[in-house]
């Protein structure tokens, strides 16, 4: 690879749900609106990540109580794929649709997806998703064309306040760790190499648990104890073939 | 503003506050209204600023805000009082600050009666006409005019529309040096102490009170704001409509004005007062203006009795002394920019051929010609008065009675299609084929589509340059009216009658390109830029003339195409200059980014720390210095001391930052140009649930009511009938959204963000009222009903008062019938009663009732807010008495 593991670094703490986000992401990709529907859920009135929504903004309203005081915080936070070290989706792709590319991103290659599915389930977060009247998949490419063209992602580039952060991953890392020590209630989400996906390469500054954003709080590559699995299913079968092999050579006796 | 510091535009730029060291922003939305620019709050806050958002809900400013102050809607003068009160009674004000450049020493006339005296009202009120006669407000022995108000030298002012000339500029004084000051401050009728015994009752307890603003909280905002208000540390407030939509608006940015001049903010770095415009380029169409009442660069209208001629315009018009004084370079100038070789010393330079003002001319006013008969057609340019104007029924009624009506805009709003799909054809107050209006739709270029520039909110111009043509019929405003004005001049060409002069002499030869014939909106610039008699571009409306030999066609934009180039398309991105960004687009005046910055040094020309140096006076060179360009003349040495007579801005001295006004300083009391008194004072909205508790008058006197049968008002406080709309309301904007929805309701990508009408409501008031999240609520005024999806969140919170409880009702304005996301339109529930000064309606706080359902179709809907009348026993009197005291009817 010629070019340094590229990654957004999201820090909802500056955050100001704007959702140009939202919109720069589908100008840019030409995704097709997801539905005029009033949600209730706060400002959110997209949902979630879909195969129609690359980048979704979380509305959370939620009480808080500090110094025998309670305020209500509104937290907001851009989602979007994780672009996972280990990619279930990828492994489990039967085309090659999903390719790592030299960014160091997963995207689908949308002329060779045949619309199989088997990257829905895989994925820990719910993020890739089919497309009703396609059947293909489709998610986050960190545009990778724009990438191709020295350009960063429409997302970071309409971002107001710097809360989408985009740049090679070891740079973004540093930065998210300076930060962190500065923000109160600041953790790091996806930003360690050892957790369940090898470490995202979009992480996040979050200001409370996880589950409060709607992400699950220790994701792990479906695919991880595949091995482990195949391995067992080799004993299993080496075991039966032993048996069997036996249960023959005992009836010569 | 304008009557505060000399010109009615924002003292200080966004990137500017970037340097705060607190930011209070009060009246705004920002992060959601103005989200680009609010990246320099969050730097602001990243560098260790405190950001504190006053708003009566939490809102997306609130969420990354240390500090959200909920507040009552209507009493923000009450809040901006009691920090005033609270700086003076502990003495924080910056006295060398307040001595050496405020009018805080001079001496009111004898004459003058404070609020504190009359319980609520000024001496000087007027029943008849009720209105102020101002006189004793003036300073003791000198008559001072505000160019920036109502000229009392002009008693014909009165008749078109009192105070409609605001928003501009500085002051006139005869007899300045007349004036008497007290440089101790100890004077008893000096401005200083006047101040002080006016605010001395808006307690904490007392902004608790009416504002539902707990002490303790108050306390934090108090010591937050003075706490970074000094040599070393500055602070900035932010207001937007929510400031201005009111009865009482104008007094609410002076009281935000009184307090930045106590605490020394004004003219220096991370301070000032950011006004923030409603939408692109409003700051330009008040520069160069869309107004009845001005002329471009803030020059007033002639009066058809005070102004036969160009020396009586002028000499009603300027200052003696001050930058104003050159008016008559600014005026001439102007008229050989209509009228080219036409205008000639012999004819007064076609002063005749100006149309004079014959009254009150302003939107709202015009909706109620349209009513009358008397105003018979109508151009709508990007404009969408069915939705996003108060009382959208007022406004289609009043369309309803036209001749013609011109909509131009990219879709078919509202206001080009009420005569077949408005609320009124469902209601069957209107049929179509009653209607005689006659009504063209044409379709507007959007900006990607076109040359031209924004002047934004912090006076700075950027040039757009053209990226495709428009689709279709779709052509640029430009065109438009360029060859609108070329078909009428050619179908007059041959007339000899005087009347068609004034088009037949006009400069209309700009030249066109292009398969459309789009005209050069470049040569428009140049335009108003200028030129000197050798035909170069002038660089500054210092070389403005009143001989002739100068053309210009705005004298503010004077320098924007300076050395022949548009000093507007410069494009050095920041990161490539200093941080003020100099060379990037072009401010006026004379590319100065922060106005009155002769503040940001001492008397002695030295920086008041070196943190917040900004500019200062070089003595070894002579001239001011510093990171912008000086608000002030350049050589003129701190220690200068005008000579006795002199005229214009020689008249000041060293140490005079506010060079528009006459006496070089910022006003904390303004004698002369506000319609409704020299000092913010508390007034309720005119509907209100709460009684005011300070003073017996309880709405602003001076304010516009009308008794329009289709615009009643409810009672308010303790009135009969008042508890029949007992919540209340305020309007505003969503992030999603461009303001009537013209602009956003037709792309599915923003209209999927917010797809629906919707309310918002505390779980308390849906308790009380039964209304469920994501249900339906109708939303009751006496003026119509309309229906939302409710929203329950804690985001806006009910306001506790000592004896009550008010809850609030949130409604955003955007939605109408049309477009891909629709839903009714909140401004059918406002009013038409005015600020004095300026016009706006009160849309940001108003009583309703709220109740669950969707509201009744057809004509139900009308019987509907008839009930509530009869049961509010609303007449056409209701809530328009001007004066009121304790325990009488209003």
């Amino acid at each position: 690879m010629t070019s340094p593991r590229m990654g957004f670094f999201t820090d909802t703490s500056v955050c100001i749900g704007c959702k140009a986000c939202e919109v720069a992401c589908k100008e840019w990709n030409a995704i097709p609106d997801d539905g005029q529907s009033l949600l209730g859920m706060s400002y959110d009135n997209t949902g979630g990540l879909g195969a129609d929504t690359w980048r979704h903004v979380a509305f959370i309203e939620k009480p808080v109580t500090a110094d025998g005081r309670t305020e209500l915080r509104w937290l907001m936070s851009s989602d979007v794929c994780k672009h996972c070290t280990h990619a279930a989706c990828l492994d489990v792709c039967p085309t090659g649709a999903l390719v790592r590319t030299e960014f160091g991103t997963v995207v689908v290659q949308e002329d060779i997806c045949n619309g199989c599915g088997y990257c829905v389930p895989a994925c820990p977060y719910g993020v890739i998703d089919q497309r009703k009247d396609d059947g293909r998949v489709w998610k986050c490419t960190m545009c990778y064309d724009r990438q191709l063209g020295g350009q960063e992602p429409a997302c970071a580039m309409a971002c107001p306040t710097k809360s989408i952060q985009f740049g090679p991953l070891d740079e973004l890392r540093e930065r998210a760790a300076e930060r962190v020590a500065e923000v109160p209630d600041a953790r790091l989400y996806g930003a360690d190499p050892d957790d369940g996906v090898g470490g995202a390469g979009a992480f996040f500054l979050l200001l409370d648990e996880p589950e409060v954003y709607g992400l699950p709080p220790d994701p792990v590559v479906t695919t991880r104890d595949l091995p482990r699995m195949w391995r067992h299913a080799a004993i299993a079968a080496a075991g039966v073939a032993v048996a069997v092999v036996g249960s023959f050579l005992g009836s010569r006796r | 503003m304008g009557t505060s510091f000399g010109r009615g535009g924002a003292t200080t730029f966004q990137q500017d506050l970037q340097n705060a060291d607190c930011i209070v922003i009060q009246g705004s939305n920002m992060a959601e209204c103005h989200p680009v620019g609010f990246q320099w709050v969050m730097e602001a806050k990243a560098r260790g600023a405190t950001v504190i958002h006053v708003d009566p809900r939490l809102t997306r400013t609130g969420a990354v805000a240390d500090l959200h102050v909920p507040i009552r809607v209507g009493s923000d003068i009450a809040l901006l009082g009691g920090l005033i009160n609270y700086v003076l009674s502990n003495g924080l004000e910056f006295r060398e600050y307040v001595a050496a450049y405020t009018n805080a020493a001079t001496i009111v006339s004898d004459d003058f009666q404070d609020t504190e005296d009359l319980d609520g009202l000024f001496s000087g009120w007027q029943d008849e006409g009720a209105h102020y006669a101002t006189d004793s407000w003036q300073y003791e022995g000198a008559e001072v005019a505000s160019s920036a108000g109502q000229r009392q030298r002009s008693r014909h002012r009165h008749e078109t529309g009192r105070g409609h000339e605001h928003g501009s500029h500085g002051a006139s004084i005869s007899g300045l040096q007349n004036i008497r000051r007290d440089e101790t401050l100890q004077d008893p009728r000096c401005v200083f102490q006047i101040i002080k015994r006016h605010y001395r009752r808006y307690t904490p307890e007392m902004v608790a009170g009416i504002c539902g603003i707990p002490e303790d909280v108050f306390d934090r905002l108090a010591r937050a704001v003075t706490e970074n208000s000094n040599r070393e540390r500055t602070t900035a407030f932010v207001y937007a409509v929510g400031w201005t939509q009111h009865t009482v608006g104008v007094q609410y940015i002076r009281a935000a004005a009184i307090l930045q001049l106590l605490l020394g903010n004004i003219g220096r770095p991370g301070g000032g007062i950011m006004a923030l415009r409603g939408h692109a380029s409003i700051q330009g169409s008040t520069d160069i203006p869309t107004l009845y009442n001005l002329l471009p660069g803030y020059l007033p209208m002639p009066h058809p009795k005070a102004h036969g001629g160009l020396d009586e315009y002028v000499a009603d018009d300027s200052s003696d002394t001050g930058y104003w004084g050159n008016m008559r370079a600014y005026a001439v100038s102007l008229l050989k920019a209509y009228w080219a070789d036409a205008a000639t010393a012999d004819n007064d330079y076609c002063f005749d051929y100006l149309p004079r003002i014959t009254g009150d001319h302003s939107s709202y006013q015009t909706v109620q010609n349209q009513l009358e008969g008397t105003c018979k057609g109508y151009f709508l340019n990007g404009q969408n008065p069915a939705v996003g104007s108060a009382n959208g029924k007022a406004q289609r009624l009043g369309m309803a009675n036209l001749d013609w009506l011109v909509v131009r805009d990219f879709a078919l709003i509202e206001s080009a299609t009420w005569w077949k799909d408005g609320p009124e054809i469902e209601s069957g107050e209107l049929r179509p084929e009653e209607i005689g209006t006659e009504v063209f739709f044409v379709p507007a270029a959007a900006h990607t589509e076109k040359d031209g520039s924004f002047t934004n909110t912090q006076r700075m111009l950027q040039w757009h340059h053209k990226a495709i043509d428009p689709p279709d019929d779709a052509r640029s405003d430009l065109w438009f009216w360029f060859h609108l004005g070329r078909i009428m001049r050619e179908k007059r060409a041959a007339s000899t009658a005087e009347r068609d002069r004034p088009l037949l002499d006009l400069t209309w030869n700009y030249s066109t390109a292009g398969r459309l014939a789009e005209p050069s909106a470049e040569e428009v610039l140049q335009e108003i830029n200028g030129w000197k008699a050798d035909g170069s571009c002038l660089s500054s409306y210092d070389e403005l003339k009143d001989d002739g030999s100068t053309v210009c066609g705005c004298w503010i934009y004077c320098g924007v195409y300076k050395d022949g180039k548009n000093q507007a398309a410069r494009r050095t991105p920041h990161t490539e200059q200093s941080w003020v960004a100099p060379d990037w687009g072009w401010a006026w005046p004379a590319n100065r980014r922060l106005l009155y910055n002769r503040a940001s040094a001492d008397p002695e020309g030295r920086p008041w720390s070196d943190r917040k140096a900004y500019v200062w006076w070089d003595a070894e060179q002579g001239k001011w210095t510093g990171h912008d360009v000086p608000d002030f003349q350049p050589t003129k040495a701190p220690d200068f001391q005008p000579e006795a007579g002199a005229k214009g801005p020689d008249a000041l001295s060293g140490i005079d930052p506010f060079i528009m006004q006459a006496d070089g300083k910022g006003w904390l009391y303004v004698p002369a140009g506000l319609s409704d008194g020299p000092l913010p004072t508390h007034y309720e909205p005119e509907e209100s649930p709460v009684s005011n508790l300070l003073y017996g008058q309880q709405q602003n006197p001076a304010r516009q009511v009308n008794r329009l049968p289709v615009d009643p008002y409810h009672p308010s406080a303790d009135e009969p009938g008042a508890d029949v709309f007992p919540y209340a309301m305020t309007t505003y904007r969503l992030t999603e959204h461009h303001t009537a929805g013209g602009m956003s309701r037709w792309l599915p990508y923003l209209s999927e963000l917010q797809p629906e009408m919707f309310c918002e409501v505390s779980p308390e008031l849906a308790a009380e009222v039964g209304l469920e999240h994501l249900g339906w609520a109708t939303v009751i005024t006496a003026r119509n009903a309309i229906e939302a999806r409710v929203l329950v969140t804690e985001r806006i919170p009910p306001i506790r008062l000592p004896d009550r409880v008010v809850h609030q009702v949130g409604l955003p304005y955007h939605w109408g019938g049309n477009g891909i996301s629709v839903g009714d339109a909140a401004n059918e529930l406002a009013h038409m009663a005015l600020d004095p000064n300026v016009h706006i309606q009160e849309s940001k706080a108003l009583t309703c009732d709220i109740r669950p359902g969707r509201r009744p179709r057809g004509p139900e809907r009308l019987q509907l807010v008839q009930e509530y009348r009869r049961r509010a026993g609303i007449t056409e009197s209701t809530g328009t008495a001007h004066r009121t005291s304790r325990g009488e009817s209003r």
